[in-house]
């Protein structure tokens, strides 16, 4: 190891509760990284250095006045850009936000701060997470750290990008389809997306509200529990949160046992369409964990082969109707407002220059889906094959205790390959798709590099509503036997000096 | 920017062009309404948007308070900004049920709130969150009253929804948006708890439709007032009724095509309103023309509705279950014990209080037929007798309202300064005659009664030493009455007492001035 920013959180946060680090050059380490790196990577959207050291020095100072401080105090986070942060702007890799500074803090953003943590920047994301590879972004796509020429995933691949290129221990992201999952696979990065209503959505710039889940990023599974315990639980300002407590995922990641859990390998979700490496990687991890002690099965789910269908009516309907309130009005980019046009003609004019054609895709699909006359055959048939999916998860999880399968179908592929093939891109969040729509939690977990390409391949795991601790089980356990040293797979990235 | 936009109600086209039947002959005008109800059965159908009074707004904690600096009440949540999210205000919830209650409807035990999508400045979302076919309340009945006949008024459902924020377009014409320089926007009516309260069709009103509307949504206001739900005032919009009508062949049962006439504001133009559009209707129809579904706008001022939105192409509201929000699925117990906590109905209570008052039915009703009710009890509560408070009520102060075009609830005299009147009546201070000059001052902002009696110098002449002067004078220019007084025929006394009152100008009880003259000629 070579320096603080290649330190996990967990570790990291030793050091800052022992004295040997302060939060300022923690946070330091992080800001040089990005000088650095991120010229190349593209992670990050905005950054603040001096707003960070401000915060770190205040954790600092009040560390040295012998304060109780909370486990991550001092330790550097990145925040997707769809979440609203006072003194910053949120654009969620749109045209149309480039300039909007929100005037309040999303839940998540002042669950951080309140834990201590120090916002170092806004990630890059596909513009209103719409997509799979970070291509989409209005302000330049995201570079995969493991190989530049290849994307970083989508949406949230500023994030997974982040952790990778070690420019944060931590990330904030939110998953809607797969957004935090599928970048944390591509970059060999821990992702979790928490049960819906685990965490509060007060804040995240919707894109499809029943869908849409923040969660923690990380690059170990100890560090992304630690994460994913500070920004749980109930938000009284997201109705659709769960009052419920969060279960002891620190506790279950520290612990990794899987003695006697009973893991259920989805049949449909794997063969044809599927990279060799990945399937070879995927069957190894399932192998270690059974010789872990797992009890392994096949499972079959036999709806998730209309997951990707009902999603893309479910999601751009709800999208339709979340991006309606961007119109030029009250915020956002306005254009064509000389005096002339009418207040119809300014926002037509803001939304055709201010939107990309992902979102223009999505508005079109999920006005059409919702129009009278179609709405039953769409929209409503799209809610029936949810339901039938999470009757799917349902019985499934009264035979096993999680249900696994790759995280992505293929390893990250050359910028600009499915940009022309919107369907192709879809296919990368097929099996991240169901528990979105289902609601349970799920994860993806590094499973070591693809031979054929030497790219990372994640493993993925869904667990039923609020048992995220089983995710943390497998994935610890995962790691342990991947890893024996317990460093994260990115750590082979540092001898590799990102090729840059 | 230029507002150029079509909404409801936003349009300024001139009444005769609007109005030419779709056949494209010259405009028919008005038909009779005796004449159209020869002819035509009018089925009418209402929609009455309540404002509820909740301290905060429908999903966030801003402040409801009407007439505020313009957008000084607004958050992330009203003003919709990216990432806000919605939260259920319970108490309008409870309004919502109760309301639901007491118009005899079923409560749904799970329903969903829905998002009703079109595109608006005023929007904050570009949707308005609503309810679509899972209402709250559904399935109810009101009975009420129209000389002397009954209706059962059934309704469909009533559903809560959130207002707009509030245009102002600055410029061009009266205040529309065709034309208009630029536009303003408060955004401090946005998210207001808003119930609409919508009638299945009504038929068989007949001839008494329009009358039977009115009685309707007086009806709502006093059962709404009663709940303590809303402060129901029409004129600042926090009682709005859509009145749709169609005409019906009479005795054909076949059902017409409908108008939705918006921007009536008073129980007046209810009736009104209605009264014109099934004029206007009858004279296209019998004329061969054809109605158009569509909006229409009531001009109060030139009593005439005039077209507006189109709704022959019909709106596609794209609406979808609210994610943002999860279903309202309130408990059985809870609705049980809002039914058992509802107050007494308007209907039971005006009953109690004729008895209470020692009125007839007749009596009572044409309290009621003025709108009279909450005045005269608001009056009676101050310390006046029922029979006081009914007579200036039904009298001077109802002409003042019929002569200014005002609801009486509006007239510039409160209960209290009709009880201070009375009282002033009573200790003698002024008489009847004078009390109706006290009253044209009270209405004409001179200030309390009492302030208007010292300023006019209106109290009766209580100066004893005055009074029999002014009787003796009397006495010396009508020997031949006096005469006819003395020798016992008391009646001729009038003419006496007649010449005091005008001697002194009109400031005397005639009941003290018959006392003194009888007085001074029983000698």
């Amino acid at each position: 190891m070579t320096g603080l920013a290649d330190l996990g959180a967990a570790e990291l946060a030793d050091l800052l509760a022992s004295g040997q680090v302060s939060s300022v050059e923690a946070v330091q380490a992080c800001l040089d990284r990005i000088e650095a790196a991120d010229a190349a990577v593209g992670a990050f959207l905005h950054v603040d250095a001096d707003r960070a050291l401000a915060a770190a020095r205040a954790v600092d100072a009040r560390r040295a006045a012998g304060a109780d401080l909370p486990p991550l105090a001092g330790v550097p986070v990145a925040v997707k850009d769809a979440f609203a942060m006072t003194g910053a702007p949120t654009t969620c890799g749109s045209r149309l936000l480039e300039h909007w500074r929100p005037p309040y803090d999303s839940s998540v953003v002042r669950r951080l701060q309140e834990a201590g943590l120090v916002i170092v920047g806004k990630t890059n994301m596909d513009e209103f997470a719409m997509g799979s590879s970070t291509e989409n972004s209005a302000f330049g796509p995201t570079r995969n750290p493991w190989d530049l020429g290849r994307i970083p995933g989508g949406s949230g691949g500023g994030s997974a990008a982040a952790l990778a290129a070690y420019e944060a221990p931590l990330a904030i992201g939110s998953d809607t389809g797969g957004s935090i999952r599928q970048p944390a696979a591509v970059t060999g990065t821990v992702g979790v997306k928490p049960t819906y209503g685990g965490v509060s959505r007060y804040g995240l710039v919707a894109m499809a509200s029943s869908l849409d889940q923040p969660g923690p990023c990380a690059r170990s599974v100890l560090d992304a529990a630690l994460l994913h315990a500070v920004i749980g639980g109930y938000d009284p300002k997201d109705s659709t949160s769960i009052d419920a407590p969060v279960p002891d995922v620190v506790a279950a990641a520290r612990s990794g046992d899987v003695a006697g859990l009973r893991i259920g390998v989805v049949a449909e979700l794997g063969g044809e369409g599927y990279a060799p490496g990945v399937e070879q990687r995927f069957h190894e991890a399932v192998a270690l964990l059974e010789a872990a002690g797992a009890k392994v099965s096949e499972v079959s789910c036999p709806h998730f082969d209309l997951a990707l269908a009902a999603y893309y009516l479910i999601m751009p309907s709800e999208a339709s109707s979340n991006l309606a309130r961007f119109d030029a009005m009250r915020y956002g980019l306005r254009v064509g407002d000389d005096g002339s046009r009418s207040a119809e003609q300014v926002m037509r004019l803001s939304r055709a220059r201010g939107f990309g054609d992902e979102v223009k895709r999505r508005v079109i699909l999920g006005t059409y889906a919702l129009s009278s006359g179609y709405f039953d055959a769409y929209y409503g048939s799209a809610q029936k094959v949810r339901t039938l999916i999470g009757q799917d998860f349902t019985a499934a999880f009264e035979r096993v205790d999680v249900l696994v399968s790759p995280t992505c179908p293929t390893t990250a592929w050359p910028f600009g390959e499915r940009l022309a093939d919107p369907l192709s891109m879809y296919k990368a969040d097929l099996c991240t798709i169901p528990s979105n729509l289902a609601g349970g939690p799920a994860a993806s977990f590094p499973a070591g590099l693809a031979p054929e390409d030497g790219l990372p391949v994640g493993f993925h795991v869904m667990a039923p509503p609020l048992a995220e601790d089983r995710l943390y089980l497998v994935g610890t356990a995962l790691e342990r036997a991947l890893e024996p040293s317990g460093a994260p797979l990115a750590a082979r990235l540092v001898g590799k000096e990102l090729t840059l | 920017m230029r507002g150029n936009g079509q909404r409801d109600g936003d349009e300024t086209a001139s009444p005769v062009a609007a109005d030419a039947p779709a056949t494209g002959r010259p405009w028919q005008g008005l038909m009779d309404y005796d004449e159209a109800m020869a002819l035509f059965d009018p089925v009418l159908g209402l929609e009455v948007h309540v404002e509820l009074n909740t301290v905060s707004k429908m999903f966030c904690g801003c402040s409801t308070a009407f007439g505020g600096e313009p957008n000084s009440q607004v958050c992330p949540v009203c003003l919709g900004l990216p990432g806000a999210l919605p939260v259920v205000n319970a108490k309008a919830v409870e309004s919502a049920i109760r309301i639901g209650l007491a118009l005899g409807c079923s409560i749904a035990s799970w329903c969903r709130f829905a998002r009703k999508n079109y595109f608006y400045p005023d929007m904050t979302k570009n949707f308005q969150t609503s309810q679509y076919d899972e209402p709250l309340c559904f399935d109810g009945e009101v009975r009420l009253e129209v000389d002397g006949q009954e209706y059962a008024i059934p309704i469909e459902r009533a559903h809560m929804e959130e207002d707009a924020g509030k245009s102002l377009h600055v410029g061009g014409a009266a205040g529309r948006i065709q034309g208009a320089d630029y536009s303003l926007i408060d955004y401090n009516r946005a998210g207001t708890p808003l119930i609409e309260i919508v009638t299945k069709p009504v038929t068989g009103t007949g001839a008494k439709a329009p009358a039977v509307a009115r009685a309707y949504v007086a009806h709502l206001r006093d059962v709404l007032r009663s709940l303590g739900v809303s402060d129901v005032r029409m004129e600042q919009g926090s009682l709005r009724c859509d009145a749709n009508v169609s005409l019906s062949p009479k005795g054909s049962g076949v059902l017409g095509t409908r108008t939705e006439t918006k921007n009536v504001n008073s129980l007046r133009s209810v009736e009104k309103a209605l009264r014109h559009e099934i004029c206007r209707q009858a004279a296209v129809l019998a004329a061969g023309g054809r109605i158009k579904q569509e909006t229409r706008h009531w001009h109060e001022a030139g009593a005439y509705t005039s077209p507006g939105r189109s709704k022959e192409e019909a709106d596609d509201y794209r609406y979808f279950p609210e994610p943002d929000l999860v279903p309202v699925a309130p408990a059985a117990d809870w609705v049980g014990q809002l039914r058992r906590s509802l107050p007494e109905p308007p209907a039971a209570r005006t009953e109690r209080l004729r008895a209470e008052w020692g009125f007839t039915e007749l009596e009572m009703r044409d309290i009621l037929g003025a709108e009279a009710l909450e005045q005269v009890a608001a009056t009676v509560a101050a310390g006046t007798t029922p029979a006081a408070a009914r007579k200036w009520w039904l009298t001077e102060l109802a002409r003042h309202a019929a002569e200014t075009g005002v609801e009486l609830a509006a007239v510039p005299m409160t209960p209290a300064q009709v009880a201070d009147l009375q009282a002033l009546v009573d200790a003698g201070i002024v008489n009847d005659k004078l009390a109706r000059q006290v009253i044209e001052g009270v209405l004409a902002g001179e200030g309390s009664p009492a302030e208007v009696v010292a300023r006019r110098n209106l109290a009766v002449v209580s100066d004893t030493s005055a009074l029999q002067a002014a009787v003796e004078r009397s006495i010396a220019a009508q020997p031949d009455a006096a005469a006819k007084v003395r020798s016992g025929k008391t009646a001729a006394a009038g003419a006496l007492i007649g010449a005091v009152m005008k001697d002194l100008g009109g400031q005397a009880d005639a009941a003290a001035v018959r006392k003194l003259i009888l007085a001074a000629l029983a000698d």
